[in-house]
């Protein structure tokens, strides 16, 4: 590992600022990957910004909807996940397991226990892997990312492959959504990395919107699916999701798969995804 | 004897393993220890213009920065290949050098030009990162078809066309004649996947020159220290035996891949006597798989004819071995000699004819790996047969049944002289095990599920305990394949079994303390064995090839009975009784028929106070052995796999994998199970998950576990091992070897399950989700049209 210089950031804001203040700096939060990621000489950040124990940066809050007439179909509730909230936390937050298993079980399911105990969502999202779990979860979700100087819709936040719309000194605080009425997530992980190399989340908001977002399969990043949207839109049913004729164009193509692979994997994962909802 | 043959004794290693005790090559922490970083090409095929290592030694930390120039310089010799293997037309084989440190062209990625000595390891890899390397680069090819395709890159100027050898075995005229009157011809292309060996330690090296004593010592992980110490002295005139102490301490896992001596332990050596301190080294992950040995990497041409009662009639394979940038120790046996002589199988087939073609490429060194050329046969054979009985349309089973050798001795057209076994039982036996009459119900109820029912054969044999030293000499083996032990009673009775065998993961220290508890009736508790260094055990060829058991335990099954002997001749002095009468047992010397007798410590006592011991004998109890085999041992086998499909993923799921295995005579069931559990999921990782994938550049695109897919626990089934023996009439125990025949026997039978689930013979390895899935997305077009 190249030398770096280590802070144990007080708070978000002293987060932010330690972040702005060298342009080499790299935020610290499980370091499941940016720990590996210097020890193989890939990244020499000059400075590391601990937020690991920051207090307000963590937990899961769920806020009841206001009751306005009477409640008919479950979700709605508002659900707010701290930056650094480990993947354990969430997989095993039993709360959140009754409005919204669909992220607890995804939770459940990233890398290995050594990773979901030291992982954190806040690191998923800013780092947005290509084929991480939690940027699908977000985009079909609608989630809203709060950072220390505004609001994102997941919508702007994820711009393309390991990239976001996060700017310079700005820290990731919390993600915020509505609980679904129904969500699912289906996954098929590539065999070495157990990464997915398909990933597709369901989403139908009590409103009746229907978000599916697919990670691991994009040549940019994960995306929303407009074709399954539309299917799934018009009759939430698995085999309306199998009925629609998946595209091979701007998929990626790698040696566990190739574009032609995946796009039969995003059918069938939202197939599944649609049954395990 | 509860702890004698056939004991399952808890291995008695594991103590130290499993409480994280063990002593490993990095573990040892030398005085004045500084720490080597290489300095790796990042091209897999350029000339070497300069190299600037200004910065690096200009940085605080950094010893020395040394370069092949100056090893070459310093008379370290090249790298050799320990078997020379002769062309069709007579001639020797085209090796180009290899010197441990390049110096004026690189032939692969990782190729090592230079190493920083610095005072932690973190200084020498940053400073190896400074080193900056002039190089101009070359084109270049990485498989062995392309390579051997006009206009390829020309890798070594001696090996035109890169090619190395052009080497054939067996009846070439009457095979063609069989083939050509044959009744039905079953004709394949079968690629055999290379692979990465991936023991869990990686290697590790730690050199002290003494200048005082002008004397070396080199810890490392080494499957044949005796090896390792001959070839560095003879070959790579590090120093003369005598001032080169190898030590191998504990090593975790091998596989072939720590039999040979590598540019790092060589150059660890050299630059401990240019710094005159201690130098280690220890891979990284990636390190291992740039620079292990690989293994496998073969695209053969098979064809196999019939007569009308389906009896074989002929053979004829053509095998392009891919051998890397260089050849290694053992790379030229591995695909000849390892190989082709087994292209006969478990059948009686009067006429067998191969070629090899050994092919430089820009990649790795390919070399042994576990199984070394027997799992690229057994796929061979086992894949034609199952495929011949589609074709045939009879049942896979009975098809070969009808073929097999059933009388032995057996001599094949391949050189090899099968000297015992029972194919048709061990196959009743795995077809028993496995319900194979129930098979069809299976499938049609899985099709109910959706999901796709194979089931797939693999009658293996191979050869292990290579072999009597004069017939691998003439075949060219530049050693001598026999293996020595010496048997220590100490004066209080325990005994030291010192064996040039060595242990690196097979439990030695439990099952050849077994036959020492079986032959005197001791506690294993009272037996040490001594392995892996140089200055304790006088010689002895180390540990692969499945040959610690029928050749290292055959040795000290020598050394045995010399102390027996002499034991008895003590006894009957003592006990004043005939030599005959004088019987072994319960760890006392006895008269048969009487209650006289001596204590086990007592005997070892009277040896070493030779107060009263047989005139003109020597004191002491000590005896030396020397075993040369007569012949290699067949172990053999039949493996069935059955398997489902899911037709939308095209993940394949293993639902039963049943071994029946024939080992001859078993020492310790829990640790030969051990064996073929560790087998068969290398077999399967081969068959389903492992392949080292390069890009046209030479780049691996595999080279570390987030895209090189080794099989985990929840890849493979609980197997149904079992076994059905006969006894190997070559060696005093009856052993045939276990060590490999998983990953021999494993790869067919899971490609076999899988293709007659798919309905498409079509298929390589790996067979990945994807491969899979495309391979029934081409037979339902096919179907379709």
């Amino acid at each position: 590992m190249y030398t770096t210089k280590y802070h144990k950031a007080s708070d978000a804001a002293n987060a932010a600022s330690l972040l702005g203040a060298s342009p080499e700096a790299k935020i610290l939060a499980g370091g499941q990957t940016l720990i590996p990621t210097m020890k193989q000489h890939l990244a020499a950040p000059s400075d590391l910004i601990d937020i690991s124990g920051i207090a307000e940066l963590s937990g899961v809050t769920i806020e009841q909807r206001k009751k306005l007439g009477v409640l008919k179909a479950k979700g709605g509730e508002t659900i707010t996940i701290g930056a650094t909230t480990t993947h354990y936390d969430v997989a095993n937050n039993a709360d959140l397991a009754a409005v919204c298993p669909a992220i607890t079980g995804l939770a459940a399911n990233i890398g290995d226990p050594a990773v979901r105990h030291r992982g954190t969502l806040g690191g998923s999202i800013a780092n947005n892997d290509p084929a991480a779990d939690y940027p699908a979860a977000l985009l079909a979700l609608g989630a809203t990312i709060h950072t220390t100087s505004r609001d994102i819709s997941a919508d702007d936040f994820f711009t393309g492959m390991f990239s976001t719309a996060l700017n310079e000194g700005e820290v990731i605080k919390s993600v915020s959504f509505q609980a679904p009425a129904n969500a699912g997530y289906g996954k098929f992980p590539v065999p070495a990395s157990r990464y997915a190399m398909v990933g597709v989340f369901v989403a139908k908001s009590i409103d009746g919107d229907v978000r599916v977002s697919v990670t691991g399969a994009g040549d940019d990043g994960v995306f929303r699916h407009a074709g399954l949207e539309a299917a799934l839109s018009s009759d939430w049913s698995s085999a309306s999701a199998a009925g629609v004729n998946v595209g091979a164009e701007g998929l990626l193509s790698d040696i566990h798969g190739n574009a032609a692979y995946r796009a039969n994997l995003i059918g069938v994962m939202a197939k599944r995804a649609v049954d395990a909802a | 004897m509860t702890e004698g043959i056939g004991a399952r004794v808890l291995r008695k290693e594991d103590k130290r393993f499993i409480t994280g005790k063990g002593r490993y090559t990095d573990d040892i922490i030398e005085p004045n220890q500084a720490y080597a970083a290489f300095v790796r090409s990042p091209h897999a095929h350029a000339n070497v213009k300069g190299i600037d290592a200004s910065a690096a030694l200009a940085m605080e930390g950094v010893v020395d920065v040394l370069n092949g120039h100056q090893l070459t310089g310093d008379g370290i010799g090249n790298i050799i290949c320990g078997w020379g293997v002769t062309s069709k037309d007579g001639t020797p084989m085209n090796m180009g050098a290899w010197s441990a440190l390049a110096t004026e062209k690189v032939r692969y990625v990782g190729d090592a030009v230079a190493v920083v000595i610095a005072d932690s390891a973190e200084i020498a890899k940053l400073a190896a990162e400074s080193v900056v390397v002039d190089y101009e680069t070359l084109p270049v090819v990485v498989g062995s078809v392309e390579a051997l395709a006009d206009g390829a890159p020309q890798i070594h100027e001696n090996a035109p066309g890169n090619l190395i050898f052009d080497w054939e075995i067996g009846n070439k005229e009457p095979t063609d004649a069989a083939l050509a009157s044959a009744e039905h011809i079953v004709e394949m292309d079968i690629v055999n996947n290379r692979l990465a060996p991936n023991p869990m330690e990686p290697r590790s090296a730690i050199a002290t020159f003494n200048e005082s004593e002008d004397h070396y010592t080199l810890y490392t992980t080494s499957q044949n220290p005796h090896v390792a110490r001959l070839v560095l002295s003879a070959f790579y005139n590090v120093a003369p035996e005598h001032k080169l102490r190898v030590i191998a301490p504990d090593v975790g896992g091998g596989f072939g891949s720590k039999i040979y001596i590598y540019p790092e332990e060589i150059t660890c050596l050299w630059a401990s006597m240019k710094t005159n301190r201690s130098v280690k080294w220890t891979s990284d992950r990636t390190e291992a798989f740039l620079t292990d040995a690989h293994g496998r990497d073969h695209v053969t041409h098979a064809k196999m004819g019939f007569d009308k009662n389906h009896k074989i009639v002929g053979l004829r394979v053509n095998t392009k071995a891919n051998l890397g940038a260089y050849m290694s120790l053992f790379s030229s046996a591995t695909p000849t000699y390892l190989y082709a002589t087994l292209l006969s199988g478990q059948y009686n087939i009067e006429n067998v004819y191969a070629d090899v073609q050994g092919v430089y490429t820009n990649t790795v060194p390919v070399d042994a790996y576990r199984g070394a050329g027997r799992p690229e046969a057994s796929f061979v054979m086992e894949r034609m047969m199952e495929t011949a009985a589609r074709q045939l349309g009879v049942d896979p089973a009975e098809l070969r049944l009808k073929n097999f050798v059933k009388e032995f001795p057996h001599q094949t057209p391949v050189i090899m002289a099968y000297d015992s076994g029972d194919f048709a039982a061990n196959q009743k036996q795995a077809m028993d095990a496995a319900d194979y009459k129930g098979f069809e119900k299976r499938r049609t109820e899985a099709a109910k599920r959706g999901k796709l029912r194979g089931i797939g054969f693999s009658n293996y044999i191979e050869a292990c305990g290579i072999a009597p030293s004069a017939a691998v000499g003439s075949l060219g083996a530049g050693v001598g394949l026999w293996e020595s032990a010496e048997v220590r009673v100490n004066p209080v009775g325990t005994i030291e079994i010192l064996t040039g065998s060595h242990s690196h993961g097979q439990g030695h220290e439990t099952t050849f303390a077994q036959i020492v508890a079986e032959r005197f009736g001791l506690p294993t508790e009272n037996v040490a064995i001594v392995h892996g260094d140089t200055d304790k055990v006088q010689f002895g060829m180390g540990t692969y090839g499945s040959r610690s058991g029928a050749v290292g335990m055959s040795a000290i099954v020598k050394a045995m009975d010399k102390v027996e002997a002499k034991v008895k001749k003590i006894g009957a002095h003592v006990l004043e009784a005939s030599e005959d009468d004088i019987i072994i047992e319960d760890g006392a010397v006895k008269v048969k028929g009487t209650d006289k007798q001596m204590l086990w410590h007592e005997v070892g006592l009277a040896a070493y106070t030779a107060h009263n011991i047989p005139e003109g004998m020597e004191p002491g109890l000590k005896e030396s052995a020397f075993y040369d085999p007569s012949n290699f041992t067949f172990p053999a086998g039949c493996y069935i796999c059955e398997v489902e499909v899911d037709p939308e993923t095209g993940v394949t799921k293993i639902i039963q994998f049943t071994a029946s295995d024939d080992f001859g005579t078993i020492i310790n069931p829990m640790i030969v199970e051990g064996q073929v559990h560790g087998g068969l999921a290398q077999g399967i990782g081969q068959a389903m998950f492992e392949g080292v994938v390069y890009d046209p550049d030479g780049q691996q695109l595999s080279a570390s576990y987030m895209d090189y897919c080794m099989p985990r626990a929840d890849d493979v089934p609980m197997y149904q091992v079992m076994h059905q023996s006969t006894e190997c009439p070559g060696n005093p125990l009856g052993m045939k070897g276990c060590g490999e025949a998983g990953a021999i026997g494993s790869p067919p039978a899971v490609i076999n399950a899988i293709t007659d689930a798919i309905g498409n013979n079509n298929l390589n390895m790996p067979a990945t989700p994807s491969a899979v899935w495309a391979a029934l997305q081409e037979a339902s077009k096919q179907a379709a049209e």
